[in-house]
């Protein structure tokens, strides 16, 4: 057992784990968020999406063990007090899932892209979310979702100037 | 699934992490970013003893310039590599054929070092890699380190020149600063391995092409670099005409696989279709 640290959804916690835990079983099977996602054993569908230090991973992809000392934001952590983010909103007045499986992994990635870009095209919305499989809608109305979001996410921010713009070209990268 | 049990390692140095390979031997192996070491942990193919994990140690990670090279750490991400500006400036093959990895998020995760090491010859790294003259550090016992060009790096499918107990620890690039760049990569579906890619790299002098680097993604069980291509664009205008006859010869010496996704004959005839996008691409017409 390895004990590690973590910070997830803004809470601090500290558990013994076995080296072999995934990242997303940690996040389900201890800390009880079953928000995140399993779709797959390859790695391939993206539902299990969570942020690494503010950078979208595949928590399936991950050891919990490489992601001690580390900050973690899962679907569970977006709404803030009571309000759904806007990325959340966007969907559910797109329309943008039918059985919701891949939805949590397909927001939090969206909301990846839109941290990197902020006025994204259809082209570079749908290519920000190839690593994410969704069976059920045809991605339409999620690409709909993301360029509601951001529109509502930009006028949100010109709203409110007291927050300095953020430049979108750098990316951070987690360790 | 998840993976069988193992020890986990995480050293913070070189140096730890070379004895750690020289105590446990074959029991170990080396997490990289793990994008594919973990799907095969977990579908049980390989069980090691003990993982050692590189993501502690720093001095592995990032991108700088020596010169006329850059120097990009083994665990430079595939995203941090993307964002940096000496490699699109000084290495544009490279960005070019990163971008086309996987999906965003494998992208945060897996390493430029990680990747050679795998020598998946699917991979979309080994081609550029090969094609720029990249050069590989390789840290061993005791503090040795050797430099193997990556023309001598890989040996065969998933077999590369890192022996027992060494690791790969940097990535040399000579700089190609100006030359056009094009990663022409066929695939059916969006974040598939490659069925062919091919990386060109092309210097323009006057309309014409001056000098060319070309390789090969899965065509054979390593990358491969086309050099009777790259010698018969010397010299040639930038056009569709000249540009067909100079890549006929690419499939010379290939041996690409047959699977589900084509057979070699039709890699063949796709290697040369591609060829020409990429070089007319890189070429800037
Ligand atoms: S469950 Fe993680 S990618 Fe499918
Ligand atoms: S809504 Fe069912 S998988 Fe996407």
């Amino acid at each position: 057992m390895t004990r590690i640290n973590m910070t997830v959804d803004g809470v601090s916690y500290s558990d013994e784990v076995e080296p072999r835990t995934l990242l997303v079983q940690y996040l389900r099977e201890s800390l009880g968020k079953t928000g995140t996602v399993i779709g797959c054993d390859t790695s391939n569908c993206g539902a299990c999406t969570v942020h690494l230090d503010g950078t979208s991973v595949k928590s399936c992809n991950v050891l919990a063990v490489q992601a001690d000392g580390h900050e973690v934001t899962t679907i569970e952590g977006l709404a803030q007090n009571g309000e759904l983010h806007p990325v959340q909103q966007a969907f559910h007045e797109c329309h943008a899932l039918q059985c919701g499986y891949c939805t949590p992994g397909m927001i939090m990635q969206a909301c990846d892209v839109l941290k990197n870009n902020p006025d994204p095209s259809e082209q570079e919305i749908r290519e920000g979310l190839e690593g994410n499989l969704c069976r059920c809608t045809g991605y339409h109305n999620i690409v709909k979702a993301v360029q509601q979001a951001a529109g509502t996410m930009s006028s949100a921010s010109s709203a409110s100037s007291a927050s300095a713009a953020s430049p979108a070209s750098s990316q951070a990268v987690s360790s | 699934m998840i993976p069988a049990q193992f020890d986990y390692l995480a050293p913070t140095s070189v140096a730890d992490a070379v004895a750690a390979l020289a105590e446990h031997g074959d029991d170990a192996k080396v997490l990289a970013g793990g994008q594919s070491l973990l799907p095969i942990l977990r579908m049980r193919l390989n069980a090691p003893g003990v993982v050692i994990d590189l993501g502690r140690i720093p001095e592995l990670q990032g991108v700088s310039e020596d010169g006329d090279h850059l120097v990009i750490g083994a665990m430079t991400t595939y995203a941090a590599v993307l964002a940096s500006e000496a490699v699109t400036t000084h290495a544009a093959l490279l960005s070019k054929a990163i971008a086309t990895v996987a999906d965003p998020q494998i992208r945060h995760r897996g390493t430029i070092g990680g990747a050679l090491v795998h020598a998946d010859p699917a991979g979309d790294v080994g081609a550029p890699a090969l094609a720029l003259g990249a050069e590989l550090v390789i840290a061993g016992a005791d503090g040795s380190t050797r430099t193997v060009a990556a023309e001598d790096f890989f040996e065969d499918l998933f077999a590369t020149a890192v022996g027992e107990g060494e690791l790969l620890t940097q990535i040399r690039i000579p700089k190609h600063t100006g030359w056009g760049a094009h990663y022409e990569k066929f695939v059916r579906v969006s974040h598939q391995w490659s069925i062919v890619g091919v990386a060109a790299t092309v210097r323009s002098e006057g309309g014409s092409i001056a000098e060319a680097r070309v390789g090969l993604t899965n065509m054979g069980s390593t990358p491969l670099r086309a050099r009777s291509v790259e010698e018969a664009l010397v010299g040639q205008p930038a056009t569709d005409e000249a540009v067909r006859a100079a890549v006929a010869s690419v499939t010379d010496g290939t041996n690409p696989p047959s699977d589900l996704n084509g057979d070699a004959d039709y890699r063949k005839h796709l290697a040369t279709v591609l060829t020409r996008r990429a070089v007319l691409a890189a070429a800037g017409a």
